[in-house]
């Protein structure tokens, strides 16, 4: 059968967009900081690092911590996501995108008001201490990622055939028996892609290691800052920054291997919502309640605290320029949402594509592609923020200032989202429904606009809803790149406005991290009802 | 490898960025000699820099340069950032700079010679290069503060107080090796205690607290945010802002210095070596020390101006001290010692 010249043309986009995106603003500044790094006295600091005790316990509670968090993750994650899986279209919109609030919070902020519900519960002092602990970290990050297993395992969940479950019920077999033996295998996909996100984002936690786990605590990811950054060391940066790259690949490897094995087909449509024990959902509602609720409750409380008593002076306060801002905290607010719309489209364009690779691509493309696209995610925002301003800093590629750069980075850690959450779904389509489309006589661009794009709608808009709230809450990366101000994005003012003593400024501080979560919450939203409105269609 | 690379991403970028991209681009083309208007210069500072828009436009007016902005996190990070692209720098001037850092940025040839023709108004020893590659533009103090109505002994009036049983818990410090008042505080102590090492294992068995930055430190464990602890470090011109930003307003800030422990840090600015526009560069280091910025920088920027002639606000001639004696330490003996003096406080303090 020959192919239309068309196709093979769209095939080559499919691949050539990711990766041109991949190589020129990851590969390309990444590899060029570790050779300029590595350059000079590299090989030798790598030797020294090998043979530090101290850094290879740095490596050791990275690695511990990172894994600890996943697990940790998991375990209150998966049986909200089985809530949420069956809950009915619109409580599941509103749901996903409440979880989903914690992504934008500054970790500076969530740290205060992490130790403020530690005082206000004694857990600052004795022997419930929680404060500079290794507990603060390892909650902190089950906060952050609390949304990332309940979003991509319930989206999943919500989409598999119920009816398997019946069979396997009507034939005896206990609810346990049916959990492990039906339910567990067809999610694991899900399950090992939300693990590799989570792992990852720990394993390249910055401020909550930093500040709620005590100046004792260092992981590779604040070894790299303090050696780049405090130190001007840069060949030491570069050692570890290739240990930190060494370790990923591994770990990631594993994860995509755990994702591949015996994939299980699933039938779009055909979603039955199941009852749920009462006592099953107040009991999920109750820990998400505490767990996202407390700290967020303290934030909201804080920016309404206005002189003696409580007011929207704060939000008022938002619209007029501070002296230490360079515009007001409104412009901030609205850089943000542009660059997040900017981050949010790359991210889906290049993810969808990278993901029709990973799933359909020939096997050697389709790992490189998995792996390549879910590197950044594990990757110093150190290594890539001066890894853009040594390799990007010619014509035609001088962006080191450029407005564009912000919206880069984000999307380099938006794609992985976008991935991680396609993939699975994708891979999920019974090969069997699309043969039989293709035998009916749809051709290949028919096959993918009715089976394709609309079971992967499923998985992008969880991906989508990712992929805005990172680059809305962006920090790190974003405090890389040179700025210009009138580019002033809102988690970088809010750090600002907590520079300076006064709580005329912090209340401010405390308002903008209540308005970004609440322009998340309608985001992720109206992303959602998107998806709800194109699946009505069919 | 690099050059593949680049031509690749020269296509994908012209491809998908390529409007975005020419505008950034548009050059501006060599000066020669006094030539400067209708330049545009780049200035590159850390993220507390503010100056008001009336400001740059005055300078914009005098000159006919203009003038672009770019922030970029704290002083280490635009250090570094300097030092990568050293050759080919991002800006044409440099502001923050400050004698912490000094010397890194020189052993590193970041900056190019430039004698401001306003350098006599400057108080004296602020300007601590000789060969004026950088020039001062601000000072402050870091020290120790103490929340007036929560401190719960009489006022402490040396460092060698504070490792007394009755400010037992009471201290908070930030980790040099994260914080840049956190190491400012440190070399206060170097310069300003007989036995540092000692000091510090002292303020140790004093239950020192310590955290990575300043905000986890004021709004974390001092009283101002909640927390328990009366004394942090902080600036000389933190009183003031707690007088500007109170809610509701104060007529005296609830906070006060610990003028034995400050050390002083200024602010430089310098011409990046490899500018094309050296001369218009110069220009705005002049600016920069002209009544027009130093009057703006108190209220600001939360630091003290350079040149004698400028007038402080009321804020400041009111709540702002300074000390006397501040301490001070050598660029170059801070550089030299640096990594070594924060390891061994590393081994102290946290053990």
């Amino acid at each position: 059968m020959r192919r239309p010249t068309s196709t093979i043309a769209a095939a080559g986009v499919v691949v050539l967009v990711p990766a041109a995106f991949i190589a020129v603003f990851f590969v390309f500044p990444v590899a060029s900081i570790l050779l300029r790094g590595l350059g000079g006295d590299g090989l030798s600091a790598l030797a020294d690092l090998a043979t530090s005790p101290r850094q290879r316990g740095v490596l050791w509670f990275t690695v511990w911590q990172a894994l600890v968090s996943t697990v940790l993750t998991l375990a209150v994650g998966l049986p909200a996501a089985s809530v949420m899986a069956r809950m009915g279209g619109r409580a599941q919109r509103v749901t996903r995108a409440l979880v989903t609030v914690p992504f934008v919070l500054p970790t500076l902020v969530v740290a205060g008001a992490f130790e403020g519900v530690f005082d206000r519960f004694g857990l600052d002092a004795g022997a419930f201490r929680l404060r500079h602990t290794v507990w603060a970290i390892l909650l902190a990050h089950v906060f952050f990622n609390y949304a990332v297993v309940v979003r991509t395992v319930g989206g999943y969940w919500a989409g598999l055939d119920r009816r398997l479950e019946d069979q396997a019920r009507m034939l005896g077999a206990s609810r346990r028996r049916t959990w492990w033996e039906v339910t567990l295998p067809r999610l694991r996909p899900a399950i090992a892609s939300a693990a590799a996100i989570v792992f990852l984002f720990s394993f390249t936690s910055f401020g909550v290691v930093l500040i709620l786990g005590g100046p004792r605590r260092a992981t590779l990811e604040t070894e790299i800052y303090r050696y780049a950054v405090t130190r001007s060391d840069f060949s030491t940066a570069a050692a570890l920054a290739l240990v930190q790259l060494v370790a990923v690949l591994a770990l990631v490897a594993v994860a995509t291997r755990l994702e591949r094995l015996r994939p299980i087909h699933n039938r779009p449509g055909r979603v039955r919502r199941g009852a749920l024990g009462a006592r099953w959902v107040i009991l999920n509602a109750s820990v998400a309640l505490v767990l996202l609720g407390t700290p967020i409750a303290v934030l909201v409380e804080r920016s309404l605290v206005a002189g003696d008593g409580y007011g929207l002076a704060n939000y008022r306060a938002l619209a007029t320029r501070v002296r230490q801002l360079p515009a007001p905290a409104t412009i901030a607010i609205w850089n943000s949402v542009v660059f997040a719309i900017a981050a949010t489209a790359m991210a889906v364009l290049v993810g969808t594509l990278a993901s029709l690779v990973v799933v359909h691509g020939r096997r050697g493309l389709s790992r490189l592609f998995d792996l390549g696209l879910t590197l950044p995610l594990g990757t110093s925002a150190v290594t890539i923020g001066f890894g853009i301003l040594i390799a990007l800093d010619e014509p035609p590629l001088d962006l080191r200032t450029s407005w564009w750069i912000v919206p880069i980075a984000h999307a380099l850690i938006g794609i992985p989202f976008v991935v991680r959450t396609m993939v699975p779904v994708l891979r999920s389509i019974d090969p069997r429904l699309r043969e039989a489309a293709a035998i009916l006589g749809a051709t290949p661009s028919r096959v993918r606009r009715e089976i394709d794009i609309p079971i992967g709608a499923r998985g992008l808009v969880v991906g989508a809803g990712f992929a805005f709230a990172v680059s809305l809450g962006e920090f790190g990366a974003t405090s890389f790149i040179p700025r210009r101000p009138e580019n002033l994005t809102a988690p970088i003012a809010l750090f600002r406005l907590l520079g300076t003593p006064g709580d005329l400024l912090r209340g401010q501080a405390m308002a903008l991290a209540v308005v970004l979560m609440v322009t998340v919450a309608i985001v992720v939203m109206a992303i959602e009802m998107l998806r709800g409105s194109a699946e009505g269609g069919l | 490898m690099q050059t593949p690379t680049r031509i690749l991403g020269f296509l994908i970028a012209s491809a998908l960025f390529g409007a975005a991209c020419g505008a950034d681009d548009a050059s501006n083309g060599t000066t020669d000699g006094d030539d400067i208007a209708g330049t545009t210069i780049t200035v590159i500072s850390h993220d507390s820099f503010a100056i008001s828009t009336d400001a740059l436009a005055s300078f914009t007016a005098d000159t006919g340069v203009e003038v672009q902005l770019l922030s970029s996190g704290d002083v280490g990070q635009m250090v570094s950032e300097a030092i990568l692209t050293a050759g080919n720098p991002l800006a044409d001037v440099m502001f923050g700079i400050d004698n912490t850092f000094l010397q890194r940025g020189l052993d590193a040839n970041l900056f190019e010679p430039y004698e401001s023709v306003h350098l006599d108004d400057v108080i004296d020893g602020l300007a601590l290069d000789p060969d004026n590659r950088v020039t001062p533009i601000d000072f402050g103090d870091v020290c120790v503060n103490y929340w007036i109505d929560a401190l719960p002994a009489p006022v402490p009036t040396t460092l060698e107080q504070l490792t007394a049983p009755e400010y037992e818990g009471q201290l908070v410090v930030q980790n040099p090796e994260t914080s840049s008042p956190g190491l400012a505080f440190l070399l206060a102590t170097i310069a300003g205690t007989e036995d540092w090492e000692q000091y510090w294992a002292d303020l140790t068995a004093n239950g020192v607290t310590v955290t990575a930055g300043w905000e986890d430190a004021y709004y974390g464990e001092f009283v101002a945010g909640g927390g328990e602890r009366s004394l942090v470090v902080s600036y000389a011109s933190s009183p003031p802002a707690e007088v500007v930003f109170a809610d509701p307003p104060v007529d005296t800030p609830p906070t006060g210095v610990l003028l034995d422990s400050c050390f002083r840090q200024i602010e430089f600015a310098g011409v990046l070596a490899g500018t094309d526009h050296a001369a218009a560069a110069g220009a705005f280091i002049d600016f920069m020390l002209t009544p027009t910025f130093q009057n703006e920088v108190p209220l600001s920027m939360f630091v003290f101006p350079a040149i004698e002639s400028a007038v402080l606000p009321s804020e400041f001639t009111d709540h702002a001290r300074l000390a006397d004696r501040p301490h001070l330490l050598d660029p170059a003996e801070i550089e030299a010692n640096r990594d070594a003096w924060v390891d061994r406080w590393v081994e102290i303090v946290l053990g």
